[in-house]
């Protein structure tokens, strides 16, 4: 994989996959709202073995820049491998349910812009007959819990429109990776509490590379969390509403 | 997927502890500065702030009980990496690890290593750390080129030895109090191999200890040694020298054991201790080896197994690393015999011949003579007198206590040990504190 493109780039997730990409001497675009941080990933990947580090200041709620950013991403590296969108924010679940813009604008950043580039990044690399597309999505999308649902539909969201698309793209040698990640430390969760399950963005991040070079199709890291999703969904819909989890 | 390795997991709040686990301490919060922009909006309020690496610590000298801890660790990022010439600026919370995974590749290596990977360069730089090549390379500070700091007035300030180089001498080795390390560059040192030829000698006194190095220090980079410490009579042990070999093929690192839980206190009473010393010695058949040996488990045979504090349980240990001055050999002898006599010491017992490189740092440790480092079981007042007992000693010989190690120095032995502390405390920053800079400055006036 020599050319990527990473949107939201200054993930403290997205980083550590782009490290290990940059040590294979990768070409890179990096996309990102805030350029000190993007400079700062940027300089980390160059001096990291990257062969070629670009930024592009996005703020990623432009759907219509979104749409576009694969074009660019084609001409500014010549071509292009992989896709890995990495943009989310973890939004206050109270807030949103008394503002339905509020709703829309999380939903949007969470699930438009993904499908956006996922749908111009389909095209090209359907043409080329290769190619990865890889989004973060969330062990959140597995079941719509009352604390956290519009996250977690925002997620489901990508994730059933992940599985479509690996369905239409099946034999054409383009890979769909849906990477469920469980609670990771990083930014986005700084100000939970920590608990023995929290993960390190390193070891996800790594999680990630392996999964894109493979191809794998849907990724939950660390591992065991595909055993609670398992749990999650068996548990009965009269049950599960009334669990405060 | 069950291939998968072990993921790592993140610090809780009470994982902000030091390595010894002693003593218990609890910061009012804990700052984690993911980005070097962020600093610019750092909120510390009024309270006393100490930055945090990856509290590889012993004692109190990264813990801020009551205060805010600024955590550093998320700070990983390289920023320009001379491949030429081997010079590299990283961000500070950047671990040694981290760092060796990416130089190693293209020839590079650190010019000072301490004996474990997971530290971070500001904690590296904060405690001036020596390494087993103290005799030809001194400290980790005089590999130092430059670094930046962030003072609680909003001031970031490049340090070099001729910029800002009062600031530069007193942050070196200044334990986190002058501010925020936020980067650093430092010069490598060429390898030919990841490899080093390595040689472990049998030595059955001190005296030939002292012969073994002193025929060693002009031909080899590296020469550390193993002490058995729970037997009475003459001093006897293992010493390592070693040089980077060109060629040869490392064995493949193992992936880390890992402790999981605090073992109970009778793992490591001092039959079970003495019996591991005399296995280890024992276990070398013959008088000298000789082997090609891959950096990790040469540099860093303690990380093979994760959290290995856990091994002396709830009640945590004591490190203690003092220095004699080498016309003090008698002193020193004194000391490792009042050491076995008291049968607390443990299987962790390093001693070490520092060279006469001057440290670059004000309050640097590390100072010509011979050192010792060795591990307690915390068995409360009986080890705290035998503490005290040997600070004494070293006293009198002339000699220091490492204060990345301590947990329990009196204010006297600490200002005995570094008299510069006052013209020190001229640097530190005004909003800068830490649980240990409170209890060894405890009743004087700077
Ligand atoms: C197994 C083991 C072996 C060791 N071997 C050696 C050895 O051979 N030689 C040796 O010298 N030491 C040795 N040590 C001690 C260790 O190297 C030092 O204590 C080191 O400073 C720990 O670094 P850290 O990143 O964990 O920092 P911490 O322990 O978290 O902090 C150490 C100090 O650095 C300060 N600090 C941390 N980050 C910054 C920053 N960004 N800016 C300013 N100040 C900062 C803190 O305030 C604190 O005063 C060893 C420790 C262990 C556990
Ligand atoms: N952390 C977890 O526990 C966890 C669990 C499951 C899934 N995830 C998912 O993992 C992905 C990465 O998150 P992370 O944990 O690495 O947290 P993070 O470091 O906070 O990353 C989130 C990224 O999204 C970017 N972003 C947010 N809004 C944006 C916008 N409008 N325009 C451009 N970029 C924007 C942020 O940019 P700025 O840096 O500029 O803010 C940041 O780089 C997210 O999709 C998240 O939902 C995380």
């Amino acid at each position: 994989m020599k050319r990527i493109l990473i949107t939201g780039a200054t993930s403290a997730i997205a980083q550590e996959t782009a490290r290990l990409f940059a040590a294979d001497g990768a070409a890179l675009l990096l996309v990102g709202r805030d350029s000190d941080k993007l400079a700062a990933v940027a300089d980390d990947l160059r001096a990291r073995g990257a062969e070629k580090v670009e930024t592009e200041i996005v703020d990623l709620i432009d759907l219509a820049r979104c749409s576009r950013l694969i074009d660019e991403a084609v001409e500014k590296l010549g071509g292009l491998d992989a896709l890995l969108v990495a943009q989310g924010t973890l939004p206050d679940q109270a807030e949103c349910e008394a503002d339905p813009l509020k709703t829309l604008f999380e939903f949007s950043l969470n699930a438009m812009g993904p499908i956006t580039l996922l749908l111009r990044g389909a095209a090209y690399f359907e043409n080329r007959r290769s190619g990865c597309l890889a989004v973060i999505t969330s062990i959140a999308g597995v079941r719509g819990r009352k604390t956290n649902y519009i996250y977690g539909s925002a997620k489901a969201t990508v994730s059933t429109f992940l599985e479509g698309l690996r369905g239409r793209l099946c034999g054409t040698g383009v890979s769909v990776v849906d990477i469920r990640p469980g609670f990771v430390d990083t930014p986005m969760t700084a100000h939970l509490p920590k608990q023995a399950l929290f993960a390190t963005p390193e070891s996800v991040g790594a999680r990630i590379y392996r999964a894109m070079i493979a191809g794998d199709d849907v990724v939950y890291t660390p591992w065991f969390w595909r055993w609670i999703a398992l749990v999650l969904q068996l548990i009965p819909r009269r049950i599960f509403v009334k669990l405060s989890i | 997927m069950l291939g998968d390795p072990a993921p790592s997991y993140a610090l809780a709040m009470a994982d902000y502890q030091s390595w010894g686990r002693i003593p218990k301490a609890t910061a009012s919060a804990v700052r984690r500065v993911y980005w070097r922009s962020e600093l610019a909006e750092l909120d510390l309020g009024s309270s006393a702030a100490l930055p945090y690496g990856l509290g590889r610590s012993y004692g109190d000298s990264c813990l801020n009980d009551g205060g805010i801890l600024i955590d550093t660790s998320p700070l990983s990022r390289l920023i320009h990496f001379d491949f030429e010439r081997g010079i590299l600026r990283a961000e500070a919370g950047l671990s040694l690890q981290q760092l060796l995974a990416v130089a190693v590749p293209r020839g590079w290596f650190l010019p000072v290593s301490p004996g474990t990977q997971f530290v971070t360069l500001g904690g590296a730089v904060a405690n001036d750390i020596h390494g087993k090549n103290h005799h030809r390379a001194g400290t980790f500070g005089r590999h130092v080129r430059r670094f930046e700091l962030w003072r609680s007035d909003g001031s970031q300030q490049e340090c070099s030895p001729d910029q800002n180089a009062e600031l530069f001498r007193a942050t070196i080795g200044g334990m986190g109090l002058t501010g925020v390390i936020t980067w650093v560059e430092i010069q490598l040192v060429g390898i030919p191999s990841p490899c080093l030829q390595m040689e472990r000698i049998r030595f059955r006194s001190l005296d030939e200890y002292l012969a073994l190095e002193s025929e060693s220090s002009a031909d080899y980079e590296y020469t550390v040694s193993w002490v058995d410490c729970m037997r009475s009579g003459p001093t006897r042990g293992l010493f390592q020298r070693a040089n980077f070999a060109g060629g040869g093929t490392p064995r493949k690192a193992r992936r880390p054991l890992c402790v999981p839980f605090d073992l109970p206190s009778f793992a490591l009473n001092s039959s079970a201790v003495k019996l591991f010393n005399q296995t280890i010695f024992q276990l070398q058949q013959s008088e000298r080896i000789s082997r090609l040996t891959h950096y990790a488990p040469f540099f860093y045979p303690l990380d093979a197994v994760r959290d290995w504090n856990r091994i002396y349980g709830k009640r945590g240990f004591f490190q203690y690393q003092f220095l004699v001055p080498n016309d003090a050999e008698e002193a020193f002898r004194e000391i490792l015999r009042r050491i076995s006599s008291a049968r607390q010491g443990s299987f962790l017992v390093i001693l070490k011949k520092f060279g006469n490189i001057a440290s670059p740092g004000l309050m640097s440790f590390p100072r010509e003579g011979l050192t010792l480092a060795l591990d307690f079981p915390n068995r409360g007042q009986a080890t705290c007198d035998l503490l005290d007992d040997l600070d004494e000693l070293v006293q009198q010989a002339g000699g220091c206590v490492y204060p990345a190690k301590d947990a329990r120095m009196s204010p006297a032995s600490f200002q005995a040990y570094y008299p510069q502390w006052k013209e020190f405390s001229r640097y530190t920053d005004p909003q800068f504190s830490s649980s240990f800079w409170r209890r060894v400055t405890a009743g004087a006036v700077a």
